[in-house]
């Protein structure tokens, strides 16, 4: 199996990046206080009828700590796909609702893609799936999945080498659209081919 | 009936970082045989002032169970804090069932918190104790006092003392962070278990309480963690090629049932996390996903669209044989056993609306708990009594409650930001 164990305790302090995932056992744990219109009544010294174990706070005691991500393995240099006028340029497309069926409309920018992997064995491309937000979260993690397995699949047919692609499912983590309608269910039901 | 919006602890907390907001708790409905029950202020020892208002948080804990209706503490005639101080007639007259009075004494560098739950009519004392207490666990006191008293009115196990993990975010796309939090059960006390750039999702407690397990995308691609919460250790237990997903804990702790796609396509496994043996318990082209152990281990319930549509499946937890058992409707998903085994909860599509539906495995038929659009992630009590869910309410996602009896909704939302994905705790104590 290719499970890796690792603890995160490293303490390596990358704090810089937007991408750092911070893990906390420690709270700054929020003290309040609530003092409605206290009656304060002195003097209670009736015997306590039943001794239980002190009753401790639930907070964690873990000390914060953190994890640094992989260094990105995207180029800083971009290559023809970003180009506006080259037809590499389209790298989304899009699906119906709850289907990993590629749309016909979409094959030509797919073969756009597979020929210019198959000529540039050198270069990679991650395949992101992604859905919109109706549904489960993990059917849809699924979905995504499968979508972007769909384009590989399809890619590998066109003569790209397998080992140039990978896949990669956002679900429906990463709109394109935070919007709640049916336009931005739309734009969010995509592959994007990332090189 | 429906109750006032009971809000506790606005604009009164002072020491609260800004970047560990409270979840806040409105109670939006009550059932209409709500109990009328009196906590009377706590008293307290000369010159001592407690940390929490005790009978505000026991009040607050009642209420949101949809079954008390707590007296308003400006309503009272008498605050007695001494069984010889009380006269259970004046209370009768008020309508009150219950009573509950309490002091609080100095203990050390903490607290003697000790209580006394009346029958009014009867004039019985139901039940009495006294909890020592650390300053910081007041809450935590006040919390399993509350239990203690539901618990003798209503013969059900309380969950005031539980707590309840969800995922929170603020800002979109690359200027976005996602935070896994564990707060108290009634929103207090949030702890950032982990906080990222990439998505954090499906958040599952062990059995034991001590330990949750999430999928983070932090180094660009899914993987599942299993992170200790005293401690913060974590350690990744799947990270393979494909989604890494659904991590659901056997009710021995010892296993941990997910999603991989590893082999080509969605299926569930489970891996051993002792032994770290790994066992593929599907191997279907189509989607499977959102594993569920029963109660008593021996199955799993889990989502498929092998029959075209998304529907609840359930199988042995070794494997075999899957058979469907959600009969209604095109789209039933992400489903999970209430802790009786009696009956599931899941994700169900009405109409174009997903809603969370009850499906009562005895008898086959589906119920439905809410009323919203795009409602997901449900997640039983321990207790069974209620059930919490995500939703979208003015166009932001909130949390909200349902009870299983018809009652006692309630809606928890983070003053900014969208709350996500909640899971409710097992018994803690």
């Amino acid at each position: 199996m290719e499970s890796i164990i690792r603890s995160s305790t490293t303490g390596a302090s990358r704090s810089g990046s937007a991408n750092t995932p911070r893990v906390a056992g420690r709270p700054r744990a929020p003290r309040t206080l609530i003092l409605l219109a206290a009656v304060f009544v002195a003097g209670c010294s009736s015997a306590p009828k039943q001794q239980t174990e002190p009753v401790t706070s639930p907070v964690l005691s873990a000390p914060p700590t953190t994890t640094a991500p992989l260094e990105s393995t995207r180029p800083v240099y971009a290559g023809p796909w970003e180009d506006p006028s080259n037809p590499l340029y389209q790298r989304t497309i899009y699906f119906d609702y709850d289907t990993a069926e590629i749309k016909p409309e979409y094959l030509p920018v797919l073969k756009t893609h597979a020929r210019y992997l198959g000529t540039n064995t050198g270069v990679k491309a991650t395949l992101e799936g992604n859905t919109d937000e109706r549904g489960t979260r993990e059917y849809n993690l699924a979905l995504g999945d499968q979508r972007a397995e769909s384009v590989r699949r399809l890619m590998i047919a066109d003569g790209v080498s397998p080992n140039q692609l990978s896949t990669l499912s956002y679900g429906e983590e990463r709109p394109a659209n935070p919007g709640h309608s049916e336009q931005a269910w739309r734009l969010n039901r995509r592959v994007v081919i990332q090189y | 009936m429906a109750f006032a919006v009971v809000l506790f602890g606005f604009g009164l907390g002072f020491g609260t970082a800004p970047a560990q907001a409270r979840l806040n708790i409105e109670v939006t409905g009550g059932v209409e045989a709500a109990q009328p029950i009196a906590v009377v202020p706590f008293g307290v020892s000369d010159g001592l002032i407690p940390p929490v208002d005790i009978a505000a948080v026991i009040s607050a804990d009642l209420a949101r169970t949809g079954r008390f209706r707590a007296m308003p503490t400006r309503d009272m005639l008498d605050m007695p804090a001494r069984h010889e101080d009380v006269d259970l007639r004046d209370w009768t007259l008020l309508g009150m069932n219950n009573l509950v009075i309490g002091r609080v004494e100095p203990d050390g560098s903490g607290y003697r918190v000790s209580f006394i739950l009346y029958d009014a009519f009867r004039g019985d004392q139901l039940a009495s104790s006294t909890l020592v207490s650390t300053k910081a666990g007041m809450r935590n006191t006040a919390h399993r006092i509350s239990d203690i008293i539901y618990q003798k009115l209503t013969g059900q196990r309380g969950v005031a003392a539980t707590r309840i993990a969800y995922v929170t975010a603020t800002g979109q796309g690359e200027g976005q962070t996602v935070t896994l939090r564990v707060a108290d059960a009634d929103g207090y006390n949030p702890q950032t278990i982990v906080s990222s750039g990439e998505p954090i999702m499906s958040p599952a407690w062990s059995p034991d309480g001590r330990r949750v397990a999430y999928v983070s995308f932090e180094n660009k691609r899914a993987a599942i963690y299993v992170q200790e919460l005293a401690s913060g250790r974590r350690e990744l237990v799947a990270s393979h090629p494909g989604i890494n997903g659904s991590p659901a804990f056997s009710p021995d702790g010892r296993k941990l049932a997910m999603t991989l796609s590893k082999d080509g396509n969605p299926d569930i496994y489970v891996l051993d996390l002792t032994s770290r043996e790994l066992v593929r318990l599907t191997d279907h082209f189509a989607i499977d996903t959102e594993p569920s152990w029963s109660p008593d281990g021996q199955q799993i319930i889990f989502t498929s669209d092998r029959g075209g549509s998304p529907q609840i499946y359930r199988m042995g937890s070794g494997g075999g044989p899957a058979q469907r058992i959600s009969s209604e409707g095109d789209y039933n998903a992400r489903a999970s056993y209430a802790p009786d085994g009696r009956s599931i909860v899941l994700v169900t599509r009405v109409n174009g609306m997903f809603r969370i539906g009850l499906i009562d495995l005895d008898r086959g038929f589906m119920r439905l708990l809410s009323n919203g659009s795009l409602d997901e992630s449900p997640s039983f009590a321990p207790n069974g009594s209620m059930v919490i869910y995500a939703t979208i309410h003015g166009g932001r996602g909130v949390l909200a409650a349902a009870s299983i009896d018809g009652g006692g909704n309630q809606r928890l939302s983070q003053d900014s930001g969208e709350v996500r994905e909640p899971a409710w705790s097992p018994f803690l104590n």
